[in-house]
């Protein structure tokens, strides 16, 4: 809850008059050594944040791009111990961790053993998409004992009064899911997106990260200005997916936050 | 949601006006139970409800998951009876061997897609289902073909999915005058199971038994037995038994039925399983085989391959109740769409 001194992650994507960027790399993808190279050469390019996948075999928000990455990673035996690792080793070079994952792993793994083992990493906060907030205890409850920042996620589709409790549980920043759908680059953004961000705005002053399909830089500036963050996944694991170095699209959106 | 929308209304009347047709009986009586029968679109009854409520919703399109076929089918049937645009969902390897539903379903006017990622069956039909709705949620209504998935839908398909175990235990008292001994059903998600099941569950003499799929046998790994090989987890927004290896990846499963291919099962049974109300039990692929043979034989009836694992259970259940034993048995598919996953031989075989 956002009582207390804003955090690690909040403080990383308030905004001071450019947009943030939030780039978004698959553990393990394609393998461990090179996700962690990639993390770090990421860490050091001036973006806010970076967000770390756990592939599962199921997931279910992720578009094609990401579901590979997922697939590979695992094929590569990526797992939740892993992907601490990964998580750790970018975390060392000081920028803001956020984990990304689905529930079914974090219960595997041990719900309270996954909050004490990636606050010991580093890790700043968690996504957990299939989350409900409804049911989010008492796995939410752990991560913040471990200080670590749950952010929730709320869509097009959100209702008012689900918002404002999504908002309330939320610490870090609230994900504003731009698209209704999976991850994966679009052409365009929906125009009713600024919408949403006035809706969220009503009911927390956590900064906004807008996610989901975002991938180029005129995504970037229409962003500007409404949003505290991107998001940027999809197009930057499918250059890593190529074996190509992420690094010139990153910043070339990153030109375009200011 | 369902509960909000005229329910009660649409619940029997309906429902059944729109499907009950004199040569298409509900039930037929056979050998020592009664069978709940398979009618032209099999499984369920479900159907019907939720396409009404995608109306009811201003929904013009439907998008369905199917293993088997028997859900696509028939969910692209209502469709074309209520003029709503229909897509279905299929794996790759249930397109292959259950290709004659494939070609019903086409010919109903549905589009089937697909499904080439990950196992290529059931599991990720149904999570591409789901990307489909988040994506379209505006226009279109998921017709989920278990009770699985996330609320509303264990709920919601359970209570139009009851109208079959409602009907049967109706049957039962007016004909027999008395409730059944024991009610058999096989397993996937769940929904014809529970269907039959919800009907007896506050008749506490009468034995309810839900049978899994064990492939080449639970010990080899090779099965589809989510409760009676599987632990708690979270799989297409429910909690529940799933299968899963020990990082909490979801494990490919093995079934000779397709639709009973899904490493996940519904909410309510994990919740009778740990309560004990109903005994689930998992019977192999050569046993559903030989339940099939058997049946078709002495019955006439070709049953599918997935209610074949519950007459597998049914049989040993019959021969320890001994004569007078009275068993319902959810009969939830014909065996025509299995005719390309079972060895028939070239010659007729001694009768057994």
């Amino acid at each position: 809850m956002k009582v207390g001194e804003a955090t690690r992650l909040e403080n990383a994507l308030r905004v001071n008059g450019d947009l943030k960027l939030v780039a978004y790399i698959m553990a393990g993808h394609p393998n461990q050594k090179k996700s962690i190279e990639v993390g770090k050469k990421l860490a050091a390019s001036g973006i806010a944040a970076i967000e770390i996948g756990i592939p599962f075999s199921d997931p279910l928000a992720d578009g094609p791009v990401i579901q590979k990455a997922g697939q590979v990673a695992l094929e590569h035996g990526m797992n939740v111990a892993g992907a601490l690792e990964v998580a750790g080793a970018i975390a060392g070079e000081g920028v803001p961790v956020v984990l990304m994952t689905y529930i079914n792993p974090i219960l595997s793994h041990d719900a309270r053993k996954f909050a004490a083992e990636a606050a010991q990493a580093g890790v700043a906060g968690v996504i957990v998409p299939d989350l409900p907030v409804e049911e989010s205890e008492p796995v939410a409850g752990w991560l913040r004992s471990a200080s670590l920042d749950t952010v929730f996620m709320v869509a097009p589709t959100t209702s008012d009064a689900r918002l404002e409790t999504i908002c309330e549980h939320s610490s870090g920043f609230v994900y504003c899911v731009t698209v209704t759908g999976t991850t994966g680059a679009r052409k365009e953004l929906p125009s009713g997106m600024k919408e949403l961000f006035g809706l969220v705005r009503k009911h927390t002053n956590l900064p906004i990260a807008a996610g989901f399909g975002i991938s180029r830089p005129e995504h970037m500036k229409a962003l500007l200005g409404a949003a505290d963050a991107a998001v940027v996944g999809s197009a930057i694991v499918n250059e890593i997916d190529h074996g190509r170095d992420p690094l010139p699209l990153v910043k070339e959106l990153l030109k375009a936050c200011r | 949601m369902h509960k909000g929308a005229d329910y009660k209304p649409i619940q029997n009347g309906q429902i059944l006006s729109v499907w009950d047709t004199p040569q298409d009986p509900a039930a037929d009586r056979i050998a020592t139970g009664i069978i709940e029968g398979p009618g032209q679109t099999a499984t369920a009854k479900q159907f019907e409800g939720q396409a009404l409520l995608a109306m009811r919703m201003g929904k013009k399109r439907v998008i369905a998951e199917t293993g088997a076929g028997q859900h696509g089918v028939a969910a692209a049937t209502v469709c074309a009876r209520f003029g709503l645009e229909c897509t279905v969902y299929m794996g790759t390897e249930d397109m292959r061997r259950q290709s004659m539903n494939v070609r019903r379903m086409r010919l109903l006017g549905a589009e089937v897609v697909e499904v080439k990622a990950g196992t290529k069956t059931l599991k990720d039909a149904t999570s591409e289902a789901i990307r489909d709705w988040v994506t379209n949620v505006e226009t279109t209504h998921y017709i989920i073909g278990s009770v699985v998935g996330p609320h509303p839908y264990p709920e919601m398909v359970r209570d139009l999915q009851r109208v079959i175990g409602d009907e049967a235990r109706e049957q039962y008292l007016s004909v027999d005058g008395k409730l059944p001994d024991a009610v058999v059903a096989c397993v996937g998600g769940g929904s014809n199971a529970i269907g039959m099941f919800t009907a007896f569950i506050e008749d506490r003499d009468v034995r309810l038994v839900g049978v899994e799929a064990a492939g080449k046998g639970v010990k080899t790994g090779q099965h589809a037995a989510s409760l009676v090989g599987g632990r708690p987890g979270v799989l297409h927004g429910s909690f529940s038994y799933l299968l899963q290896d020990g990082d909490g990846q979801v494990l490919p499963t093995h079934s000779i039925s397709a639709g009973l291919d899904y490493p996940g099962v519904g909410p309510e049974h994990a919740y009778l399983h740990d309560t004990r109300r109903v005994e689930y039990v998992a019977v192999t692929d050569a046993e559903a085989l030989a339940a099939f043979k058997l049946c078709t034989r002495l019955e006439g009836i070709m049953p599918a391959l997935e209610p074949a694992h519950a007459l597998h259970q049914a049989g040993l259940l019959a021969r320890e109740m001994g004569p007078g034993g009275r068993i319902l048995l959810c009969l939830s598919g014909r065996g025509d769409k299995d005719m390309d996953s079972v060895e028939i031989p070239a010659k007729s075989e001694a009768s057994p």
